[in-house]
């Protein structure tokens, strides 16, 4: 008995903690089956894409495969930024997406504050449940609806811009097209963004209230010196998050707005990179871009989220 | 607040709500100055303002969708049908393309959402269980790529080497997972299902699978609902992923169907100049039917889990 106790204390630490795995690992082997399947998922969309990427820096053909395919160094990325079209898709995208940033970012904040006043409670919810609601209707529907009310011939909203000396097609229009994508974005986003802030509002102690209101606060001083301290860490991580995403603004919408008259300005890195690599079949150049795309995004986030950290005390992590 | 302006305000709000009714009144309603009720005038103008500008044009939709192809076409219907009639929804439920898309939307969504949900829940159940060797790393293995992904044509190429372009699988296995509704699930774990329970479980002789089936699946309940119908609601309304991988139009959910009718506006034409004019109204019309009949099952679970949702908002924006 005693020789096993020594031994057991002769057991170096990492030994120890090797068993203890190991038991652990049998106890509950049923969490590391679960494991199996979604960790595969990861392991196959994600990072096999993200290993992919190596071939930007490759002369990919279908032949020699990935990893077969002779080595090209930084070429594809030269022969993008040779190409005058680059300087207009970075400026595109950086434009597009900083316009929605500046105009959308604080349109739910404002919205969450005025909410938040509102004492009638069925006032409050019917503002609540139709503002949410085109969050849910797809990005499909969205451009088609853009398109029909703002088609002179059909639409209600060409008449509106009519009374204004506005007879032209809006979405023929290069310089209406940063507007139409963003303004029709915080229509269909403003609504259900503010939820994230009236959540942190009703978080707020209420006793802050209170104070404020026996000291003779007015409702504006109220939002001044309680409301926005109150949500001001929530307001940080929307934003790190939002400039963070700043050059990984959406396909989807960009690419079903594009027509041939507004592609001077709609043209953005994402849709670019889509046709070049799927209707070009240019693999190599498309993957260089888009991972050019996602390394200043990666960058990007990084940085605010240093800045935000020094600055106010608030990051992601 | 100073101490003093405390004991003042107590010594003259105390006496005077004793004597009024015990019930008290909100006092922000009562200490309302003229300043503050002409910010409350712009807090409604703008509150209203900004509901007008959501609703109104979703009614014009849905005032163009019931009304005549002729009063459609010329522009004439602002936020009332004119000339009110259904041939809009009768020649979108005869298009065969258009129910063929609404089936593959319901299959795509109803086994996507299935797919989803279940490896969700195998991957954040044991992430949210501390004694899990390994978890800090896996978590940073999720979480990262939030931050950076592989891109279009990388991933393209792995569809590709697996077979799945252009089959229903990639419709629903590329995308499977999204890190955001892993973190959601792994945040309620985490916060909602007490330990004491699995202790009492485990005295019990119930093992882990077990406990996750008897135990913590029927207590979150609103867990599944919120994150089942984010992936239901974005296997609805994504376009993405079948313009990319798919190119049998046999296979093709309704949002692409819907591209090409409404934004390419692809339609065939009639023959003869009249006939022209006449399909050219009626496919004006059809575009709003079609609009309102594919936004419609999204619209209808919509209320019912707004509330949820919102709780979904609430249970990501945690920091974990």
């Amino acid at each position: 008995m005693t020789a096993a106790v020594e031994a057991r204390t002769a057991m170096t630490l990492r030994e120890r903690r090797r068993t203890t795995r190991r038991r652990n690992l049998r106890r509950h082997w049923q969490l590391y089956l679960l494991l199996i399947l979604p960790v595969a998922y990861f392991v196959i969309f994600q990072y096999i894409p993200m290993a992919n990427n190596v071939i930007a820096f490759k002369d990919y053909n279908v032949v020699d495969g990935i990893w077969g395919s002779p080595w090209a160094g930084f070429e594809h990325f030269e022969r993008f930024f040779a190409n005058p079209v680059a300087w207009d898709l970075i400026r595109n995208t950086l434009m597009l997406s900083l316009y929605g940033f500046l105009a959308g970012f604080p349109i739910p904040i404002i919205i969450a504050l005025a909410l938040n006043e509102v004492r009638v409670k069925f006032f409050k919810r019917t503002v609540q449940m139709v503002t949410y609601a085109p969050h849910f209707i797809s990005t499909v529907i969205v451009v088609s609806m853009l398109i029909l009310i703002f088609s002179p011939r059909i639409g209600f909203m060409a008449d509106v811009l009519g009374f204004f000396g506005m007879s032209e097609n809006l979405l023929a229009n290069p310089d209406a097209f940063r507007s139409v994508y963003v303004w029709s974005d915080i229509w269909q986003t403003a609504g259900y963004s503010a939820i994230i802030y009236m959540a942190a509002l009703a978080g707020i102690d209420p006793s802050l209230y209170e104070a404020a209101r026996l000291d003779g606060a007015s409702r504006l001083q109220k939002i001044r010196h309680v409301d926005l301290p109150g949500i001001a860490p929530t307001v940080v991580v929307v934003m790190i998050l939002s400039v963070g995403s700043v050059m990984a603004i959406g396909f989807e919408k960009a690419f079903l707005l594009q027509n041939p008259l507004n592609l001077s300005t709609s043209e953005i890195i994402a849709t670019y990179t889509y046709k070049i690599g799927l209707l070009n079949a240019d693999f190599s150049l498309a993957t260089a871009v888009g991972l050019f795309n996602s390394v200043i995004n990666l960058i990007l986030l990084l940085a605010v989220n240093t800045v935000s950290k020094r600055v106010t005390g608030n990051g992601l992590w | 607040m100073t101490l003093k302006t405390a004991t003042r305000a107590e010594l003259e709000t105390e006496p005077e709500a004793k004597r009024r009714k015990p019930k008290r009144r909100r006092s922000t309603q009562v200490q309302d100055t003229p300043v503050d009720r002409l910010f409350m005038v712009g807090v409604y103008v703008l509150l209203t303002t900004f509901l007008l500008i959501v609703l109104v044009p979703l009614i014009n939709i849905v005032a163009s969708s019931f009304s005549s192809p002729a009063a459609v076409s010329g522009g004439r219907v602002f936020l009332w049908p004119v000339e009110f009639t259904f041939r809009g929804y009768e020649a979108v439920l005869n298009n065969e393309a258009i129910l063929a898309g609404f089936g593959n939307s319901l299959f795509y969504a109803v086994v996507g959402t299935l797919v989803s949900v279940a490896l969700t829940v195998m991957i954040a159940y044991p992430l949210s269980r501390s004694e899990l060797v390994g978890r800090r790393a896996l978590i940073g293995g999720v979480l990262f790529t939030m931050l950076f992904s592989g891109g279009l044509i990388p991933t393209y190429m792995v569809v590709r080497a697996l077979g799945m372009l252009d089959t229903r699988w990639a419709m629903i296995i590329p995308a499977a997972i999204g890190a955001w509704q892993v973190l959601i699930a792994m945040t309620f774990f985490r916060s909602s299902i007490p330990g004491e329970l699995y202790e009492a479980a485990q005295l019990d002789g119930a093992s882990d699978l077990r406990f996750l089936w008897s135990v913590v699946l029927p207590l979150s309940k609103p867990l599944l609902a919120v994150i089942a119908l984010m992936y239901g609601i974005g296997q609805w309304n994504s376009y993405f992923s079948a313009l990319i991988y798919l190119r049998s139009e046999e296979l093709y959910p309704l949002q692409l169907v819907l591209r090409n009718l409404l934004v390419l506006n692809n339609n065939a034409g009639g023959t003869n100049l009249a006939g022209q004019i006449e399909a050219q109204q009626m496919a004006d019309l059809m575009k709003f039917s079609l609009i309102v009949v594919s936004t419609v099952p999204v619209m209808l679970v919509y209320p019912f889990v707004a509330r949820h949702f919102n709780k979904g908002v609430m249970l990501g924006s945690v920091k974990g």
